[in-house]
């Protein structure tokens, strides 16, 4: 990997929430780079803190949240520092993001072809009406939608969910990003329709050289979709390995609790494992690991220290004391 | 928009029983004080005399042939005749025509208004959530709100009229700057009213989804607010219009009164007083086809801004 160009740099990235009750700290020093062409999955629970990675990178986190500490740095640009003016150039246009739910993603009272328009006249500087609507054409041609010229007259609420999905990622693609951020972007579609929708990203990543960034809490989609994966807890990433390695030497006792809780096609099992416990209060912070109260493998220091990141092997980073000697622990 | 034709059929079609059943009321009302003829005849009339006036008004027939009777009636425009002591005999209708246009000024002007003061203010409000600005927006609503418009009107007067001497008190005669005054006391409340609801129809909206998408987008937030925002946001207020329309019809009915304006709303009232009972009748009648237009053209209006209501 190092040989290749980092898009996206994240370094102790801490997004935090400050509510009348508490401090909630949604994300606890991020560590994450993700390089050209290349596809990363990140995995975790609800609320581990996925979707706010995303916001935080786009300096979208809702109020009363705010990135506290660490670094977003795309292509070298800091972005945590950006103003205002520089950042709303880096959006949509740079880094772009698909949402997770279209049906609520989409303005309801503008036209599919208003809302595409919109975007790319904006970034483009196309206002000639006729070219305009060619461009849009070819933005609905691209995510293949039938009838094109059709679909610019309708309103979100005539589309599928399919469709409506596939002129988010019109949207997303519409100025030629070279990160986009995929948030859950299969979730509100039902499985046939899921196919299709992550067969035309993975295609449209390729063709385009974008990178992605693709969050899910389905470790298939992901398996089938990304090169590297990143496993995410309680606002932390546990482990971060390539897609193969991570599923043929999970190391992280999250990753392998997680891993076992998914069913395998052809393995008999009575009742699927489950992870014990659930995911601790982010309102009050931890000194040790967060996933100390739900390991099997606890130890006296994980409850006080937190653990550092090591790389177990080439491009393989895990932060877990039972890895932090180095070496492989017996009887993972 | 061939469906928002469709969609515009259809409630036309939709109004026509709610006029039928408001003109069943308004004749229903003339039975409500008994017998109508002690409503319609002079006191001390004879027994002869009421027979007479029975013959004249149609009273002596069943009531479902007096109800077609006033139905076919109004068809010719026709209201009856005023039984009232100074209007007596004169055509309910020419009364009406006279005092109308009247009405309708203050109303619309009230309504100009109430919404260039409540939608404006609404945004600014949702947009400043919880500041200082937003505060005292919301104290101004509230003492707007509740105070009652036959006091607000006379405080107006007192400040605008008496203290200042810059507009006129009363009555009609200085031209433009009289109808200020009522159209102002008419309007406020509904200005209230109408920046509260935009106000937190806008808080809702800007934390949708969408608005993270199109902010997601880079879209200068000026667009995103005022483009996006106002237009998902107003629709709370399209909708109320129709009733916003009855609430200035009973105001207007005080503020007529206060002001002294020449409209339906004295009329009624003058009407009450005089117990002028066709008059009444007639008054209501055609308030109430207003009211029921108002909904219509709300309906219509809050179809055009928001698509998915054409399909339901």
């Amino acid at each position: 990997m190092s040989g290749k160009k980092a898009v996206l740099e994240i370094k102790g990235l801490r997004t935090q929430f400050f509510l009348r009750e508490g401090v909630v700290t949604a994300l606890d020093g991020i560590d994450l780079t993700i390089y050209e062409n290349e596809s990363v999955g990140i995995v975790g629970e609800t609320g581990c803190g996925k979707s706010m990675t995303a916001y935080s990178i786009l300096r979208l986190v809702p109020h009363p949240g705010r990135i506290t500490a660490g670094s977003i740095r795309y292509k070298g640009i800091e972005l945590t520092t950006l103003d205002q003016d520089r950042m709303r150039s880096v959006r949509g246009t740079k880094i772009s993001m698909i949402f997770q739910d279209a049906s609520t993603a989409l303005d309801p009272v503008f036209t599919v072809g208003d809302q595409l328009g919109e975007v790319i006249s904006l970034h483009q500087r196309v206002y000639d009406k006729k070219a305009l609507q060619k461009k849009v054409i070819e933005a609905l041609m691209l995510v293949r939608i039938a009838a094109p010229e059709k679909v610019i007259t309708m309103y979100p609420h005539e589309l599928s969910g399919g469709m409506k999905q596939r002129v988010m990622i019109a949207l997303a693609l519409s100025c030629s990003p070279s990160m986009l951020i995929a948030d859950e972007p299969t979730t509100a579609l039902d499985v046939t329709i899921q196919g299709q929708i992550l067969k035309l990203l993975k295609a449209l990543v390729a063709k385009t050289g974008s990178s992605m960034m693709l969050i899910t809490h389905n470790l298939g989609i992901v398996a089938e979709t990304c090169d590297r994966i990143c496993v995410m807890y309680a606002g932390r990433i546990v482990e971060d390995a390539e897609t193969f390695e991570l599923f043929e030497r999970p190391s992280h006792p999250y990753t392998v609790g997680l891993l076992s809780a998914f069913p395998k096609l052809g393995v008999k099992q009575a009742e699927l494992p489950v992870i014990r416990g659930t995911v601790p209060n982010l309102m009050k912070p931890f000194k040790g690991c967060s996933f100390v109260d739900r390991c099997d493998k606890a130890m006296e220091v994980c409850a006080h220290k937190r653990p550092p990141r090591v790389e177990v092997s080439p491009g393989h980073f895990v932060s877990c004391h039972l890895w932090s000697g180095g070496e492989r622990p017996g009887g993972t | 928009m061939a469906d928002l034709v469709a969609y515009i059929l259809r409630k036309v079609i939709l109004a026509i029983p709610v006029v039928l059943l408001a003109t069943l009321i308004v004749f229903l009302m003339l039975f409500m004080t008994g017998d109508p003829i002690n409503v319609l005849s002079p006191p001390h009339a004879s027994v002869e005399q009421l027979d007479a006036l029975r013959e004249k008004y149609g009273l002596n027939e069943p009531v479902y042939v007096q109800y077609g009777l006033f139905l076919w009636q109004l068809l010719h425009g026709d209201l009856g005749v005023s039984v009232g002591f100074f209007t007596r005999d004169l055509e309910v209708g020419d009364l009406i025509a006279d005092r109308l246009p009247r009405t309708l000024e203050l109303m619309a002007i009230g309504l100009t208004i109430s919404y260039s003061i409540g939608i404006p203010l609404g945004i600014f409000s949702a947009l400043r959530h919880n500041s200082l600005g937003d505060r005292s927006v919301m104290v101004f609503t509230l003492l707007a709100y509740a105070m009652p418009s036959f006091w607000l009107g006379i405080l107006f007067m007192w400040l605008f009229a008496v203290e200042l001497s810059w507009l006129p008190i009363e009555g009609t005669t200085g031209g433009f700057a009289s109808i200020i005054l009522p159209a102002m006391t008419l309007g406020i409340g509904n200005a209230a009213l109408t920046t509260r609801m935009m106000r937190s129809s806008m808080l809702e909206v800007i934390r949708q989804d969408y608005i993270t998408q199109l902010r997601s987008r880079g879209l200068p937030e000026r667009e995103i607010i005022y483009k996006h925002a106002v237009k998902n946001a107003i629709l709370p207020v399209i909708t109320v219009i129709g009733l916003d329309i009855g609430w200035f019809v009973a105001g207007s009915v005080v503020v007529e009164t206060v002001f002294s304006w020449p409209g339906i709303g004295r009329l009624i009232t003058d009407s009450i007083s005089n117990a002028d009972f066709p008059v009444v009748r007639g008054c209501i009648l055609v308030l109430a086809l207003f009211v029921i237009a108002g909904n219509l053209v709300a309906d219509i209006l809050y179809a055009y801004v928001d698509p998915r209501v054409r399909l339901g």
